[in-house]
């Protein structure tokens, strides 16, 4: 049994939505940002994260199918259980906030009474009963919520980096859409793992 | 900017920080179809849809008296077929006094009352003036202007410039006024020595107890070269002026639950086909409102000072 021992990438269509929503999910969170702190900008900045938003929602639907279909590959088999353990902890939380920013913006937008335009005459239906009282509580979830999404994204990225960098094990390449060496296992063991960087 | 209006008017919770003061109003809207050529929105297109809006004051103080220098304000919410929604905030004042948000800001802090005499300290208000001299050529427009005895017969008018876009996609900056149908009488000088804190407010409730207002909504169409991202600016009195259609409010009602008081007056939120101009006051409005919406509305709500009685109401 060979197979087994060969690293395992993502699929294409994996690491398409990966990056893909990478990009996304970072340009929603500085407009999201970059929105409230102007005062000029607000509306064309909110026009533009309001789309941005509900197409995160719907990809991360498709993506949490695809996850599904599609599973990702096993972790190191050398990893330590705590690290497993943040590993898990960290997706889970990652999937439930790309799911709950974009409906909790929905939903705050309903409860304000808003219209949810995304564009032109392309409006959504409210998802929550008119009421300023939920509206208030909602507006704060999402920048809690929003800044949770930003903290996480850094530990995600710390961890990948700490993978392609120090670690040099499969966990990085795996998501890429290149190979950092042509063989892997002779490449780790070439260039030993330092702590002086 | 929100705590600019909570440091000069106080922070009333519950209360709107800017045209704190306010009765809301619903009606209908009907549209005569002649907005169509200039704009592809379905509140043009002819027909009836409902409105729901809210005559106020302008000022951050829900308690303050009516007086004749007062700014009168009507937000507008209409709901043409097919589910979009345009709403306007309107003000009585033929132009803006400052042209932008910073200088809104500042006319606000300049204005605020001193805590020992209860007025606007003069030099504050003098050393404004000196620094935005658009704030002294449209307060001159102002005063050369009559100033209307009510909300019934006042005149309201969009200030920012806007676009309309029609069906064939070409633009036209524009701007637009309400027209009351009720000649606008001046106010009367004794008026302001009225005890009534509210009779503004009183009066035009009495009104609509004794029968329907109307407004016409006359958009004014730009010429190339008209300026349309400076409110201060009045375009020339011989634009071409179409009007649209007709607006009839039939009824005051109590800022409630559910009601005017839970909408916010988002001059941004428009229907396609209507869209903003370059005038950056624009999306600062839209912001200010939105930061409003979010902290009156976690905050407990006290009763409006402006109460319409039910009896008095379609009898």
């Amino acid at each position: 049994m060979t197979i087994t021992t060969q690293p395992r990438p993502f699929t294409p269509f994996s690491r398409i939505l990966h990056w893909t929503m990478a990009a996304l999910i970072l340009t929603t969170l500085f407009i999201g940002i970059g929105m409230v702190a102007s005062l000029s900008h607000y509306h064309t900045l909110i026009s533009i994260h309001r789309p941005l938003g509900i197409l995160i929602l719907a990809l991360v639907a498709i993506r949490l199918v695809n996850r599904v279909l599609n599973p990702p590959p096993p972790l190191p088999e050398a990893m330590p259980a705590w690290q497993r353990f943040v590993a898990v902890g960290s997706h889970v939380l990652l999937y439930a906030l790309m799911f709950a920013l974009p409906l909790v913006g929905w939903a705050m937008l309903s409860a304000a009474g808003y219209p949810i335009v995304l564009y032109g005459p392309l409006q959504l239906p409210p998802i929550a009963p008119q009421n300023p009282g939920l509206f208030a509580t909602l507006r704060t979830t999402h920048t809690v919520l929003a800044l949770l999404l930003f903290a996480t994204f850094l530990a995600h990225l710390g961890a990948a980096l700490t993978h392609a960098l120090i670690y040099r094990d499969d966990v990085f390449p795996s998501m890429t859409f290149w190979r950092l060496r042509s063989t892997e296992g002779a490449g780790r063991r070439a260039i030993p793992p330092t702590g002086n960087r | 900017m929100i705590d600019g209006f909570e440091q000069v008017g106080g922070v009333h919770p519950g209360f709107r920080r800017n045209h704190a003061k306010g009765v809301c109003i619903s009606g209908s809207f009907e549209s005569n179809g002649q907005g169509v050529s200039w704009s592809r929105a379905a509140a043009f297109a002819p027909g009836q849809m409902p409105v729901v809006g809210r005559f106020s004051l302008g000022g951050g103080n829900p308690q303050m008296p009516d007086e004749p220098t007062a700014v009168l304000a009507m937000g507008l919410s209409l709901r043409p077929p097919g589910g979009e929604e345009w709403r306007m905030a309107m003000i009585h004042l033929p132009v803006f006094v400052v042209k932008d948000v910073q200088g809104f800001y500042e006319q606000l802090l300049a204005s605020k009352p001193d805590p020992a005499t209860g007025k606007p300290d003069p030099s504050k208000l003098a050393a404004f003036a000196a620094a935005h001299p658009e704030f002294v050529r449209t307060m001159q427009v102002i005063k050369d202007g009559p100033s209307p005895s009510g909300f019934a017969t006042a005149n309201y008018n969009s200030l920012n410039t806007f676009r309309f876009v029609n069906a064939a996609g070409a633009g036209v900056p524009v701007r637009w006024s309400m027209v009351a149908s009720v000649a606008s009488a001046p106010a009367a000088p004794e008026q302001g020595k009225s005890p009534d804190k509210s009779y503004l407010f009183d009066d035009v409730i009495a009104r609509l107890a004794r029968g329907p207002l109307q407004w016409h909504l006359i958009v004014t169409l730009a010429q190339p070269g008209d300026v349309t991202n400076d409110p201060t600016v009045p375009w020339p009195a011989d634009r071409e002026h179409v009007d649209v259609g007709t607006l009839t409010i039939n009824r005051a009602e109590t800022e409630a639950p559910g009601n005017c008081r839970d909408v916010v007056f988002d001059p941004l939120v428009l229907p396609w086909g209507i869209e903003p101009s370059d005038d950056p006051m624009l999306s600062a409005r839209s912001a200010t409102y939105s930061e409003s919406f979010r902290r009156r509305e976690g905050e407990r709500k006290t009763p409006s000072a402006i109460q319409v009685p039910v009896a008095g109401r379609g009898s």
